[in-house]
């Protein structure tokens, strides 16, 4: 049985000028793509996806990676959310705020963050949340020390992209209400404002600043989704 | 110190990801100084040039550094935007299919061919299935276009022609012929090879395999 529809905002048929985002609420990939659309202030209609029952619509959309978000726009599909963040910063580009900078060079720097953040950051986080003893502890110990790269890139300043949100903001952006529901199941803190004062008030100003703020999935049911995940992934390594 | 205004390229000759950067500097026929590094005993331009990951290949323009390769490419497209235009600037759409499958080049794709090499017996075999199969889905979104860029030699295939001089180290590996699955790939590697940017700074393909096979001895596990 296919999922249905769920618009947020009702639309005629023939207008294509709304885009669609296919998506699922506990995604941080989804959740990137419905800050840039609200930094540009851009109606959207939003489908939810049951991921163990995929809708045709989505698998036709993404036949490679079957995955969410994708955003489709004048009925052409978008995959992969960092791709997403950089077509919405170019589609509507006077809209809003940019989400890139505009000169090259701090456009090649925002970008090397972003791959900074996948290749380098995210895993040990990961590797932390799914492990325990000895390897716990590298993975932990990994972590900080890519947080502490983070912190000297950061320097005081309010967003990675200056005075606004923008590219490396949006892309790290999950870690500010993602960190504390792992913290808090481990029961042990990473983030410190001690070790980390920059990234610590970061991750504030993130979290209230109007794009986001309002926009998270409802974090209770997040932690009950997290937390069994992490006991599987102790369970399976015994 | 050199001229600011001098574009330096720290690289190293077997690397497909500096080899990126080495295509899509000719492209636009930007002068460089390019520098072969020593990864055992690492420079200290390297170290200082990306303290984060101590790797090649690293840009530096007007002494300013550039790390990981595409955004390399991107860079160099966006910094010299009047020569061959890697990716269509007017059309967002466009250039979001280019990044996706670039991307797609980078994860899937580069690990289905480290597996190849780096893996032995059943698992090297599901590599090369793996590979196959991505070079399928790769074939298939060239389609009938000469380039994937279309008419124009562009980003997708700046990324993915950097992997055209290990075909061979792939068969060798794998003991199967590309050309035997995906033909128009093949057609298109050979269409890039033509061209003066690609012919000039491609490393041999022979050497290249060679110096994969050693790195399948020597380091290779089941």
């Amino acid at each position: 049985m296919s999922s249905s529809p769920v618009h947020h905002t009702t639309m005629n048929q023939l207008q294509e000028e709304v885009p669609k985002l296919f998506g699922f609420w506990a995604s941080p990939y989804v959740l990137k793509v419905i800050w840039a659309l609200r930094i540009k202030g851009v109606e959207y209609d939003y489908i939810e996806e049951d991921l163990r029952n995929k809708s045709d619509q989505l698998l036709e959309y993404n036949p490679v990676h079957k995955k969410v978000p994708v955003l489709v726009y004048q009925g052409k599909p978008i995959a992969e959310s960092e791709v997403i963040l950089e077509f919405i910063d170019e589609a509507w580009k006077h809209c809003g705020h940019p989400i890139l900078p505009e000169d090259p060079y701090q456009r090649a720097m925002a970008r090397f963050w972003v791959k900074f953040q996948h290749d380098k950051l995210s895993p040990p986080i990961w590797k932390w949340f799914t492990t325990q003893g000895q390897e716990e502890e590298e993975a932990y110990e990994a972590s900080i020390e890519q947080l502490l790269v983070l912190e000297k890139e950061l320097d005081g300043k309010r967003f990675f992209g200056g005075d606004k949100i923008g590219f490396v903001d949006l892309s790290l952006g999950p870690l500010s209400y993602v960190i504390p529901i792992y913290e808090e199941i481990i029961g042990a803190k990473l983030i410190t404002e001690h070790k980390f004062p920059s990234l610590f008030m970061w991750m504030g100003n993130f979290l209230s600043s109007p794009s986001v703020k309002g926009h998270l999935p409802p974090l209770d049911e997040l932690q009950a989704r997290y937390q069994p995940i992490r006991e599987a992934f102790l369970k399976g390594k015994n | 110190m050199a001229d600011l205004a001098e574009v330096v390229l720290l690289d190293l000759w077997v690397s497909p990801f500096g080899l990126r950067c080495r295509v899509a500097l000719e492209e636009k026929g930007v002068a460089y100084d390019y520098r072969e590094q020593d990864l055992v005993h690492k420079s200290e331009l390297l170290l200082s040039s990306n303290p984060v990951h101590k790797k090649i290949p690293v840009l530096l323009h007007a002494g300013r550094p550039v790390c990981e390769s595409l955004v390399i490419v991107e860079y160099i497209d966006e910094a010299w935007p009047d020569a061959a235009p890697f990716l269509p600037r007017d059309d967002p759409y466009a250039c979001a299919k280019a990044r996706f499958w670039a991307d797609y080049i980078d994860n899937k794709f580069f690990d289905c061919q480290t597996r190849l090499w780096k893996l032995k017996g059943e698992a090297q075999e599901q590599a090369k299935n793996d590979l196959i199969e991505a070079l399928k889905t790769l074939e298939s979104e060239l389609g009938d276009k000469p380039y994937f860029g279309g008419d124009n030699f562009g980003f997708v295939d700046i990324a993915l022609v950097s992997f055209t001089c290990r075909f061979l180290a792939y068969e060798k590996l794998g003991s199967f012929s590309i050309e035997e699955h995906c033909p128009k790939i093949v057609a298109w590697a050979k269409l890039c090879s033509e061209r003066e940017s690609v012919a000039k700074v491609s490393p041999d393909p022979y050497k290249v395999s060679e110096f994969i096979q050693f790195l399948h001895n020597r380091f290779g596990a089941n």
